[in-house]
């Protein structure tokens, strides 16, 4: 299905958070999650379905004052 | 030394971490600035990009506690989600509050920021608001549960020091027992050193640093700055007189 990823269009396999995290290259890296501007916990990623059209924002740590 | 939520920190110096020519610059930086918070941020990371992690290994090495922040949020709902997610990935409760309510000074909406502060408050978080030193607007962040304060001296990367040293001195005077951090505009250490005189409990700072042509030279210059500061202030300073008043004993002069 097509998603959008950190603002760009991705077509993804996975049909959770989990599976596409670990799909877009993620797996055990340091992230969190948004769906929709709605923070999705790490301990929900499996439990979270997605749909077609859902905005996902993957972040990590970075710089910052 | 400051306490925070209960948490005591071994320096009045915090310092941000962006804007280093590289992370041994910032790394050098940090060991002589002697800060014990570097602030941080949450960003976007594309998948088997290393950037977020590499930075995160490097932040750990230096043994500092990390204030993440909200950095760049221009409403409540998108600070707060921004919350969120720092709060699961550094661990911890605390959250440099953020709420950008004009592009050109990036001057904090304060009406987002109660707004933002109650409800991370009261969803556990320990909140420092990135705030100006408007009186009305810290009462009502007290309120809304904030332990810590963090006024302006001045715009974000302008490093103008102090702007307003009675709407800041009158803030201290009405709340001596809440920690308050001078966050963003300091330009030179003796504007650092002049917050902390003034009793402020700390100073936050990061482009006065990062952007200095020695970074880590000029961490030292504001510890140093601080640990003056904080000595004058526990020194009690004299109150400035408009008239002048001679330091030499006048009895005794020679009759010339």
């Amino acid at each position: 299905m097509k998603i959008t990823v950190n603002g760009e269009q991705v077509t993804v396999q996975a049909s959770t958070l989990a599976d596409a995290l670990d799909e877009l290259g993620h797996g055990g890296a340091k992230v969190a999650t948004a769906v929709n501007e709605t923070f999705i916990p790490a301990t929900m990623r499996a439990a979270r379905v997605l749909e077609p059209g859902d905005r996902v924002e993957i972040v990590a740590p970075r710089q910052g004052g | 030394m400051p306490n925070f939520y209960g948490t005591e920190v071994a320096s009045r110096l915090m310092l941000g971490t962006a804007q280093y020519p590289s992370p041994a610059i910032l790394a050098d930086a940090f060991r002589r600035s002697g800060a014990g918070i570097a602030t941080v941020s949450v960003r976007r990371e594309a998948g088997g990009d290393r950037a977020g992690q590499d930075f995160w290994a490097l932040i750990k090495e230096l043994g500092v506690a990390v204030l993440p922040n909200t950095a760049g949020c221009h409403s409540a709902r998108e600070a707060i989600t921004t919350a969120h997610m720092a709060r699961e990935l550094f661990d911890t409760p605390w959250i440099k509050l953020e709420v950008i309510g004009h592009a050109d000074t990036l001057q904090p909406d304060p009406f987002g920021l109660i707004e933002a502060a109650r409800a991370l408050t009261d969803d556990g978080f320990q909140v420092f608001p990135y705030c100006t030193e408007d009186l009305v607007l810290c009462e009502r962040l007290l309120e809304a549960g904030c332990e810590v304060l963090m006024p302006w001296g001045a715009p974000i990367g302008t490093g103008l020091g102090l702007n307003n040293i009675y709407g800041l001195r009158s803030l201290r005077a009405h709340y001596p027992d809440v920690p308050m951090v001078i966050d963003a505009g300091l330009g030179l250490p003796s504007q650092a050193a002049q917050a902390i005189e003034m009793g402020f409990d700390a100073v936050l700072l990061n482009t006065a640093v990062a952007k200095a042509g020695d970074p880590a030279m000029m961490a030292e210059s504001f510890a140093l700055a601080v640990q003056a500061g904080a000595l004058a202030h526990a020194a009690d300073p004299m109150e400035p007189r408009d008239m002048a008043a001679p330091s030499t004993p006048v009895l005794g002069k020679a009759f010339l």
